[in-house]
């Protein structure tokens, strides 16, 4: 068994003080202590930003690579290894903008990686421009007027691309952090997770209304599998369907059978997609495990590729592939 | 299948026979005649006769153009001969022609005196008219210095195959098998090698084979029954070293490479791809192969399969990635953090005519530059070209040994010429090909430092995610010497980039030297470098043979150059390097060494050079 100081690489971290980081940093290093995988099989592959620094903190193996490639470098590396645990780090800009293709085609795909997804809203490295998550209106250094771009929602994309593991947690709750980090890295198959993150320089308190200590009981719904959507200070509210809307009820004057209740292994992505829409300030926003489905994942079904073609042809001669049937020998006597 | 045995070729009845060294037969027709099948078969046949033979298929970046247009014309010609030939010849001596837009096109590139073999029943009014003819050329005296052989391939095929379940427009889908049939009967080729092909192509459509079948052999008959057809040509069995021979495509024999590579390295090919032409075929190739241990990727995109086939290498398999010019842009910055992070990767650059999208089916030599010098930073990496078809194979495997060697990415040059074109291949025996051995560090303990070099290559160690004691982490961002840790030291960064120019210019200690055809000194050497070896090979031995001073040297290695480049140089007075770009390898050899007289010979029309073009060319330095 390791202790999380094993996982701590010693170089200096060097993250703003009072970075949202250092607490998801932490979380994972606790983590992965309490997971059975050995240390040497963990591999955090990451983009360009501020929390793409995360592989150097690990005393993992770890690669910083590319802007916004992470998803694509880690495909490969699990594709080629499929015995290793490969983690992928990205954030906001690097995930959705200038990765958010092979962030979509590496969840489509279902390549059993892991990706954390740190979403501050904001591009910090490049020292506070609007990402493509900042709210409409956002005034930031490159939108003096206000941002006019619609923001994305990174899990609606998730959902879109099928991810079989899809939840959302946030760097103020350690313990729910925890939680969800180990369920991602149990699931068989892509595992995306969005963990809101204070940028405590560019973006400070962006989630504050949602997840600050005094509003999370209200504006918050933490999803539990088989149990229904009950929030508030006194677990008082609740979600039903009115038609396609979810709305809001008291939970003790409603009729239990019309609650809505989390059902995280779904095989269609509706539902689940319905949770993603659920925003402040008109409904509380969801944190937990939206989804957690199993289908065959990619780099299983490469290597029974090149298992069922072994069968059936044997494994591969050089000699018949260059003398093939329509080769022809000229003798020395000619 | 069919009643018919395939005739004897060589029995022939009274009909007149002639003698020659070599032909070069041209087949074009519209992009759905099936010239390239045609061609293709005729090129088995010969390569199995025994002939050396040389090919040039040549198509349109669209897969079916309007019919009966000019940009719709497909193309195949090869050269056959008993002689060694270097090329798939200047200028056809025999042109097939399918329809009106492919005299079109083709007729000037025929000689005077070339003959011409039509399909006379599509030269109607409609065919001239898409084919821009003002009147019919078979009528106006267009072709008055040709030999024209008119042949009604239409309709004769549709006589063949009376009585079959066919479709009409199936039917007429079989005449190329009819001009087929009639070629060999003039070249005094054997049937078999195609029968026994048909057989096997359309075993589950019976009819469809029978059908072929009937319009070969009815062209054949054709040929020999009919007094107006001209002599019947032999070219002999070629005189070439004993050996096992398969005909073989450049593509083909790159895909083989990787798949050899994997064997002796005693790794798996992970082949991270996307599809761009002339590439894609490569990818085919190794799609079919995962008993091979190979694993192929189809990526979203270019930059996507370059960072795979990185993933992968990091993991400690081959990581491959294969491309044309516009992908390798998108791949540069991937490249880039090999070059940076020292993993082994393999790209492989099927050239073609650029910039940009340019022209996707036709050749080029135009990367060099983009390759040696296309990304931010001081980035050396090493370059190979392949100069054949069959020695993609060669070089192939060259790419994968100093890729894991040094720990570097290497670069593979090939192009649309050579992918495409096809030789006989003298198969290399399996139990000479010399493994390439690979170490990665064991489990350890204390700390592991990724960066300390081995002292003859300055290779860093390989170690592999998964082994215990060697965590690591690795990067874009610079490193310090030794340790691997980030590192912003003015002289860390300093000795970094000189470490890895060097790393790189040592590869040239374990290169084998350029060599010299031709005397090794004298008026005029001509450099070549990738897919003109053929053009220039053949012009430099006419020239020799007609009594000039030429020698003639051609590089596969680009980056860095062989050791004994700069004194071979130095002993002719002047160096002619032809080029299907706009002088690229001039630009370097000029920057490299000092006080030569550098010319370049330069043309990019999207086609392999003529020889005579070159021989012309040769002539006027000595």
């Amino acid at each position: 068994m390791h202790s999380k100081e094993d996982f701590i690489s010693g170089a200096d971290v060097r993250w703003c003080p009072g970075c949202g980081d250092y607490s998801i940093l932490s979380v994972m290093q606790r983590t992965l202590a309490q997971l059975t995988t050995a240390r040497e099989n963990h591999v955090f592959i990451s983009g360009i930003g501020c929390s793409s620094r995360f592989p150097y903190y690990m005393n993992t193996y770890g690669f910083h690579t590319v802007h916004g490639r992470a998803p694509a470098i880690a495909t490969g590396l699990k594709c080629a290894r499929p015995d290793l645990t490969v983690w992928v780090v990205t954030g906001d800009g690097d995930g959705l903008s200038i990765g958010g293709n092979h962030l979509i085609h590496a969840m489509r795909r279902n390549v059993d990686i892991k990706i954390i997804l740190v979403n501050n809203r904001i591009y910090g490295l490049t020292k506070g421009q609007y990402s493509p998550t900042s709210e409409i209106g956002k005034v930031t250094k490159s939108s003096p007027m206000g941002s006019i771009d619609y923001p994305i929602h990174p899990l609606c994309i998730a959902i879109a691309a099928e991810a079989t593991f899809i939840a959302r947690t946030v760097d103020t709750d350690p313990r729910h952090m925890g939680a969800v980090l180990a369920r991602a890295a149990q699931h068989k198959g892509v595992s995306f997770v969005e963990v809101y993150q204070n940028c405590i320089i560019f973006n400070k308190d962006t989630f504050m209304p949602v997840t600050g200590r005094e509003t999370r009981d209200d504006r918050c719904v933490y999803l539990e599998d088989g149990k229904p959507l009950v929030f508030g200070k006194n677990k008082d509210k609740a979600v039903v369907m009115n038609g396609l809307e979810p709305t809001i009820v008291d939970a003790a004057a409603a009729d239990p059978s019309k609650l809505l209740v989390h059902h995280e292994n779904e095989p269609l992505p509706h539902y689940a997609y319905l949770l993603t829409t659920m925003e402040y300030p008109e409904m509380p926003v969801p944190f937990g495990v939206f989804r957690a489905y199993q289908k065959p994942t990619y780099e299983n079904m490469m290597d029974d590729q090149v298992r069922f073609l072994r069968e059936k042809k044997g494994e591969g001669d050089l000699r018949s592939i260059l003398y093939t049937e329509d080769a022809w020998t000229v003798g020395a006597n000619q | 299948m069919t009643k018919l045995k395939a005739a004897e070729p060589l029995i022939v009845k009274k009909k007149a026979e002639k003698e020659t060294d070599a032909v070069i037969i041209r087949f074009a027709g519209d992009s759905g005649d099936g010239m390239q099948l045609t061609g293709d078969q005729f090129t088995d046949t010969s390569a199995v006769m025994g002939n050396d033979i040389a090919t040039l298929p040549d198509f349109p970046a669209e897969i079916r153009a309007p019919q009966g247009t000019l940009p719709g014309v497909s193309s195949f010609q090869i050269q056959f001969a008993k002689n060694e030939i270097f090329t798939a010849g200047d200028a056809p001596d025999v042109l097939v022609v399918m329809n009106p837009a492919a005299l079109k096109v083709n007729l000037g590139d025929l000689p005077k005196g070339g003959t011409v073999i039509v399909n006379s029943d599509s030269f109607n009014e409609d065919n001239l008219r898409k084919a821009s003819w003002k009147s019919n050329p078979l009528e106006d005296g267009s072709l008055k210095e040709y030999p024209v052989v008119r042949v009604p391939f239409s309709s004769l095929t549709r006589n063949a195959l009376k009585g079959t379940k066919l479709k009409l427009t199936e039917i007429d889908r079989c005449k190329n098998f009819f001009a087929l049939g009639l070629t060999f009967w003039m070249y005094g080729r054997s049937m078999d090698h195609t029968l026994k092909w048909i057989g096997e192509r359309f075993s589950k459509n019976p009819e469809l084979a029978d059908a072929n079948v009937r319009a070969l052999e009815a062209g054949y008959n054709y040929g020999d029954i009919t007094e107006t057809m001209p002599a019947r040509t032999i070219v002999r069995k070629a005189a070439i070293a004993p050996g096992t021979y398969r005909k073989i495509t450049g593509n083909e024999a790159t895909a083989l490479g990787l798949i050899a590579a994997a064997r002796l390295t005693g790794k798996q090919v992970f082949y991270g791809s996307y599809p761009i032409t002339p590439a894609s075929n490569i990818l085919h190739e190794l799609a079919k192969r995962k008993n091979f241990g190979v694993k192929t990727f189809q990526a979203e995109d270019e930059i996507a399969a370059c960072g795979a086939a990185l993933g992968a290498s990091f993991g400690g398999q081959l990581g491959v990635t294969a491309t044309s010019g516009p992908g390798v842009c998108l791949k540069s910055e991937m490249i880039n953090l090999a070059v940076m992070a020292e993993l082994p990767l393999v790209v492989l650059d099927i050239q073609r005519g650029g910039p940009s999208t340019g022209l996707p089916t036709k050749t080029e030599q135009s990367d060099l530059l983009q390759c040696l010098y296309g990304r931010n930073g001081d980035s050396p990496v090493a370059i190979v070209a392949a100069s054949t078809p069959s020695d993609c194979f060669d070089y192939a495997l060259e790419a994968v040994r100093l890729a894991v060697q040094y720990m570097t990415p290497v670069f593979f040059l090939s192009d649309g010429y050579l992918a495409n074109g096809s030789e006989p291949w003298k198969l290399p025996r399996i139990e000479e090909l010399k493994p390439i051995p690979v170490s990665h560090p064991g489990a350890g303990e204390g700390v592991f430092l990724p960066f300390v070099r081995d002292a003859k290559t300055l290779a860093r160690p390989w170690a592999l995610p998964g082994t215990k004691g060697l965590e690591h982490r690795i990067g874009g961002i610079e490193k310090a010497d030794r340790t691997g840790g980030v590192s912003y030291d003015p002289e860390n960064h300093h000795k970094m980039t000189m470490l890895r120019r060097e790393k790189i210019a040592r590869i040239a200690d374990d290169i084998p030297p350029a060599s010299v055809t031709g005397p090794a000194k004298g008026k005029l050497l001509v450099l070549g470098w990738g897919g003109t070896y053929g053009s220039i090979a053949a012009a430099a031995l006419e020239s020799r043979k007609a009594g000039k001073q030429v020698a003639h040297c051609h590089l596969h290695y680009l980056n860095p150059f062989p050791k004994n480049l700069g004194e071979i140089l130095k002993h002719y007075e002047t160096i002619l390097i032809p080029e299907i770009n706009a002088g690229q390898l001039q630009l370097v050899v000029r920057g490299t060494y000092e006080g030569l007289r550098v010319v370049g010979y330069n043309r990019v029309t999207g086609q392999p050079f003529k020889i005579r073009e070159l021989k012309a060319e040769i002539e006027r330095y000595c």
